[in-house]
Formats: structure tokens, C-alpha cells, sequence
């Protein structure tokens, strides 16, 4: 049986392109860009062109680009840079539904004295400007909020955000993982200073990311080493993958209409189906501040885990922010601080779609979801006589 | 994704016994659905008072499902009085073990075996005296104590894996500790008597034998008890060990510490020339 896999936001697969761009740079173009001759020589102009690559898909310039190892470590850089750069400041602002590679770096700071604004979300999962303004002191040295929930797909706006930072001398940081080829991103139009992309959700392969730090932001570096990346991040060049998430992101950008045009119509379709044939069941998140590609669905009475795993049965893969999952036993931070009820919260399960996806995958998971639901419902002991009555209501 | 056994998925997929007995003579609930897992068993006893049927409803995760189902296969059959004896590590070892992290789930089943017998009984459903330590969880003073006791349980993080209890705001940890400081005290002069030489080379005997050298066998090495002199255990090492540079270091993080926790911790190994 062929895979039906649904769980892109958690890693895509690597572009047939991206593949074929990278496999000369592992055996025959092996050498180092560094290298004075030319057989290292031609590898350091390869770097030049998926440098533009990347800076084409964000509307950035090639120096702004840094690569790094994933996008947790393109986190860790620039909240860390901006602490390092703006030493008599000790306050960080963030939100409770940040990815872990935001939460719990700065947990970790807030554990070394810095002191750590978690702004909340409203049941939408969306921001509150005006606790955004109110949290912002002389003593904030850095606003990081993402730009896509990883979970929902709900889309903060952090151009706006930037801008009311910027306002009062902050730093601005977005961890731009989640939406970085999904939606347009333009760095000439907005005052971000810094954003996180990783490669592995963009088609490119895992272990390689992105930093951009805006022209004229003063940087620190995380990585100390050799002069790579202009001194920026240390380290030999990781050059396959290099090579092969410029390519990604060149197939990106071209990709961005159908993204948001044949995947956000596939999703759509899934979503509304799956409500329509299973009743008690509910999107969490804002419907339009969202990512095209994503949907986070509540089948309430029954636990995720069980759902993962028996559409694994027909290896349909998606995820779940059940606490069985999470591997915590509290569900998903997102949706506790979204306040989506227990009972919803524990049989979530997030579809997350790619330009892969076909017609047949999402009608084939219509299909088989129901059934699921509710032959774990009927193991239920809250799937009573009278839920089921409201159910049929 | 986690590592579950043939026989969890196997109980997950195919589970035994779902729904609820008619006119059951005990019946319980344990866990609540803001937890993420409950169970709600039911059974019912046959002329000669032993277990003819028993019915689970479960909401949680697979290995919660397969838990449930596993109880009700073992219980069938069953005296009370048999069925009382049947702790968790028993359902556990029923599904060929469980994640640690997903022990909780069989201490689900043996709870809610308990409270079912209990019920039929007419004994009282809450043990008296108990007090809540995990408000997140509901979990009391005395569920923790049982679980600390029944599975050796050394750490916050381990009583948390099997009862859930500090799982959530973590409020808690500190009363958990001292549970378990508790427990462990009262514990200790009972597990280790004083021993006599005859005594403890019996014992290092039956440990090397069951414990320590099925597995150095399995690496192709071997070790041989050579004399017990007070607290000082000789031993050579044979076969593979003999030539391994690592042997020193699995003598005393292996071999003395299985023995010092299987006879006594005050046991220092010694290697000696064959």
C-alpha cells in the first residue's frame, strides 16, 4: 500500500530536483569551497547560487543569508545575538505557542535571570496586539513570534508586530519554519530583523536551515570558528544540502501559487468532509489567519494516539497533540493555551498537506477516518447514550 | 512514536472484551477524561463466585486500550481472592511489557480491578485517610506510596510514568520526594537483613547464577565466584572477559552493582588471578 503522508509539517519529502542538484556534491564535487584551488573553487560559486536562491524566496539579499544546521540552531542564534548584542537588556518577549526550539531556550534564559514575557493567544490562537504593546519595556531586548503555528497553522502578524517593536528600539525575531514557501514572504516590505527557516520542511533535506539577519543588525555569532559565512557561523559548509535547499527553495517560489491555490482547495475539501461525516468534531484555530496547508481537527471522546495509530493501519500518517503522543501527559501547549477543552484536546490530529499530496490520498482519507472514529468512540465509556444524542443533533 | 510489543498492538487492534456486562455484579471507573485515559470494567461471577465474564470501556492510548483488554483475558476465570493478587506488573508483563513512560496505564487496570471487587464487596471505594498530592491528576498520598513500594520506584520521574502524579504543573515534586524518601526508608531494614557468610555467598551464587552471567554469556565471557571474605567478593573472569580491557569496568558497574542491590550494598568486588 502506498504511503498517504499528511504530516508535512513535521519534515517533506526531499524534491526529486533538490535530490538530483545535491548528489554530485557528495562524490565527484566533494571539495571544500574554502580551498584555494579550483576543484574546491567551483563548489564556493555553487554556494554563491543557492545563496541567491534562498534570498530570492524571502526577497532578501544573498548576504543577508546565513546557513545553518536546522532551524533550531537559526533559534538559538538570533534570540542568543540579540541578548549578546544588547547586554544590559534582560527581557525577552515571546508567546505560549511557540515551537519548543523558542519555548524552552527561553525557559532556559528565564532560568539564567533573564526575565521572559509569554504573551497569550485568544481561542483562535491569535495574538492580542495590545498585550504585545503593553509587554514591550526599555529592558525588552528581543520580540520573537512566530510567523505559522507548527499545530493549527495559525498565521501571527508579525509584519505589524515588527513594526510596533521597532517602534521602541527592539529587536524582532520570527521563527518563520512553518511558513517559509507556504506563504509569501517579502524582508523588502516588512522590518523583521531576523527570521529561522529550516530546510526539511520546504522539501530540501533535514540538517540544514537558514538565519537571515537584515543588513545593518548587529550579530553575534552562536557557532565560533572559521571565517565561513563571513564569520557569522563558523563551521565547514554542509554544500549538498546547501546546494540542494537553494534548490528548494527556488521550487518554492514557484510553487507558492499552487500552494496556496490546488493545496489549500485539497485541504479544504478534507477538512470539510471529515466534519461533515464525524459528528462532534471541530477545527481548532482561526479559519482564515492560516496556512493553506494545514488543519488541526478535535474528534472529541476519543484519544489521538489511538487514531495515529490506526491510520497507520493504512499508512496514513499525520500527527496528533494528544498527551499519549507528546510524550508528556498534558496535551499540546498550543491548544491549552488556546483553551480548547480536554475532551477535544486529547483527540486532536493535524493534517498537514504538501504539493504532493493528490486528490485520491485526501479522498482515500475521507473514507477511512470515520470508521476509526468511531470504532474507538464505541470503546469510549464517554461515548454515552446521550453524547451520542447530541451527536446526532 | 513509541515502542510497543507484538502482543500491545496486537491487543490494541484486536481487543478482547469491549462494551459492558449485563447486570454486573461489580462494577468501576478510574481516570477522567481530562487525564487523557479512564477505564470503565465491569464483570460478573459464576455459580462458584469465580470470574465468568468482565467487560472494559477505555478511552486513552493504545497501550491504555490494550491494558484493559489484557485485564479482562487474565481476570476471566478468577477467584476474587485471585483476581485481588493481580498487580500491574503482571498485566504489564501479560503484553510482554510497556514503555515506561505507559506503565500508568496498567496501574490504570489494577486500580480499577481493585475498585471493581471493591464494589461487589460493598468495601469503601476511597481508602481513608488518603489524602490528594497531584492535584493535575487527582493522585493520592497513598496510590503513590503503592506504586513506590510494588515497583521499587526510585525517582519523581518514575513514580510519574506509573501513576501520572507531577506530570502536569509540577507543583507537587517535592511532596512526591519525600513519598518516596518515605517508603524507601521504611523499606530498607526489611529487604536487607543482616546476612551470615553462608547466607551471602548463597545469595552472590543464586544472583551470579540468574542475574549476571545469562548476560556476560551473551557477550561470550563468563565470571566465576572464587571465595567471599567479609564484604570482599573475589571473582576471575573467564572467556571473553578475560582478554576485554572493558571487563574492569562492567565488574563494578555491573556485577557489583547488581549484587550490592540483589545481597547487600555494602559488597566491594575484587578481581583475583585464576
Amino acid at each position: 500500500m502506498k504511503t498517504v503522508y499528511l504530516d508535512n509539517n513535521a519534515t517533506s519529502q526531499v524534491a526529486p530536483e533538490v535530490l538530483e542538484a545535491m548528489l554530485p556534491y557528495f562524490h565527484d564535487l566533494y571539495g571544500n569551497p574554502s580551498s584555494m584551488h579550483s576543484f574546491g573553487g567551483q563548489v564556493a560559486q555553487k554556494l554563491r547560487e543557492a545563496r541567491e536562491q534562498a534570498a530570492a524566496l524571502i526577497g532578501a539579499s544573498p548576504d543577508e543569508i546565513i546557513f545553518t544546521s536546522c532551524g533550531t540552531e537559526s533559534d538559538n542564534a538570533a534570540i542568543r545575538s540579540a541578548l549578546a548584542t544588547h547586554p544590559e537588556r534582560r527581557h525577552i518577549v515571546t508567546s505560549r505557542v511557540e515551537h519548543p526550539a523558542i519555548k524552552v531556550l527561553c525557559a532556559h534564559l528565564a532560568s539564567q535571570g533573564y526575565r521572559v514575557t509569554e504573551l497569550p493567544v485568544d481561542k483562535n490562537g491569535l495574538l492580542d496586539m495590545e498585550q504585545l504593546v503593553e509587554s514591550l519595556t526599555p529592558d525588552t531586548a528581543v520580540v520573537s513570534l512566530m510567523w505559522a503555528n507548527n499545530e493549527t497553522g495559525v498565521i501571527f502578524p508579525v509584519e505589524k508586530a515588527a513594526e510596533l517593536a521597532h517602534e521602541r528600539g527592539i529587536l524582532f525575531h520570527t521563527d518563520a519554519v512553518q511558513s517559509a514557501g507556504k506563504i509569501p514572504i517579502d524582508m523588502k516590505r516588512n522590518k523583521i530583523d531576523m527570521i529561522s527557516i529550516s530546510g526539511h520542511k520546504l522539501h530540501a533535506p533535514k540538517g540544514i536551515g537558514i538565519l537571515y539577519v537584515r543588513k545593518g543588525t548587529k550579530f553575534s555569532p552562536f557557532l565560533i570558528g572559521g571565517h565561513q559565512e563571513r564569520g557569522r557561523r563558523g563551521g565547514t559548509e554542509n554544500t549538498p544540502s546547501i546546494i540542494g535547499l537553494g534548490k528548494a527553495c527556488e521550487l518554492a517560489a514557484r510553487h507558492l501559487e499552487r500552494e496556496n491555490t490546488e493545496v489549500k482547495r485539497l485541504r479544504d475539501k478534507l477538512e470539510s468532509e471529515l466534519l461533515a461525516r464525524i459528528p462532534q468534531s471541530r477545527v481548532n484555530g482561526d479559519l482564515r489567519q492560516r496556512l493553506p496547508n494545514t488543519t488541526n481537527i478535535s474528534f472529541e471522546y476519543v484519544e489521538g494516539e489511538g487514531i495515529l495509530l490506526l491510520m497507520n493501519e493504512y499508512d496514513i500518517c499525520a500527527s496528533s497533540g494528544s498527551a499519549c503522543t507528546s510524550g508528556s501527559l498534558q496535551p499540546s501547549h498550543v491548544l491549552r493555551a488556546m483553551g480548547v477543552p480536554f475532551t477535544m484536546a486529547h483527540g486532536s490530529i493535524r493534517f498537514s498537506l504538501s504539493i504532493y499530496t493528490t486528490e485520491e490520498e485526501i479522498d482515500f482519507v475521507i473514507e477511512k477516518l470515520p470508521p476509526i472514529i468511531e470504532r474507538l468512540r464505541n470503546m469510549s465509556p464517554y461515548w454515552t447514550s446521550v453524547a451520542k444524542a447530541c451527536a446526532a443533533v | 512514536m513509541w515502542e510497543y510489543t507484538d502482543k500491545v498492538r496486537e491487543h490494541f487492534l484486536n481487543p478482547r472484551n469491549v462494551g459492558e456486562v449485563d447486570n454486573p455484579d461489580g462494577v468501576a471507573e478510574v481516570g477522567s477524561i481530562a487525564c487523557g485515559d479512564a477505564l470503565k470494567l465491569s464483570f460478573k461471577l459464576d455459580e462458584n463466585n469465580r470470574i465468568k465474564e468482565a467487560k472494559f470501556k477505555t478511552f486513552g492510548c493504545a497501550s491504555a486500550i490494550a491494558s484493559s483488554s489484557a485485564l479482562t483475558e487474565m481476570i476471566k476465570g478468577m477467584t476474587l481472592e485471585e483476581a485481588k493478587k493481580v498487580t500491574n506488573q503482571d498485566i504489564a508483563a501479560f503484553l510482554g511489557g510497556l514503555p515506561q513512560e505507559k506503565m500508568h496505564c496498567s496501574v490504570m487496570g489494577k486500580e480499577a480491578l481493585e475498585k471493581a471487587i471493591e464494589n461487589y464487596q460493598g468495601a469503601p471505594a476511597k481508602e481513608p485517610g488518603a489524602q490528594i498530592v497531584c492535584e493535575c491528576f487527582g493522585v493520592t498520598d497513598r496510590e503513590i506510596e503503592r506504586a513506590v513500594r510494588e515497583n521499587n520506584l526510585t525517582s519523581v520521574e518514575e513514580v510519574t510514568n506509573y501513576t501520572k502524579a507531577g506530570g502536569g504543573c509540577g507543583n507537587c515534586h517535592d511532596a512526591i520526594q519525600q513519598i518516596i524518601d518515605r517508603v524507601r526508608a521504611e523499606a530498607k531494614p526489611a529487604v536487607r537483613p543482616k546476612l551470615t557468610t553462608l547466607q551471602k555467598i548463597k545469595m552472590i551464587e543464586e544472583a551470579l547464577e540468574r542475574e549476571i552471567r545469562p548476560s556476560l554469556k551473551q557477550d561470550g565471557g563468563d565470571i566465576e565466584l572464587i571465595d567471599v571474605v567479609g564484604n570482599r567478593v573475589l571473582v576471575a573472569v573467564r572467556g571473553a572477559c578475560a582478554s576485554c580491557k572493558a571487563s574492569d569496568i562492567t565488574l563494578k558497574q555491573f556485577v557489583e552493582v547488581k549484587l550490592r542491590d540483589l545481597v547487600s550494598p555494602d559488597l566491594i568486588i575484587e578481581e583475583v588471578a585464576p
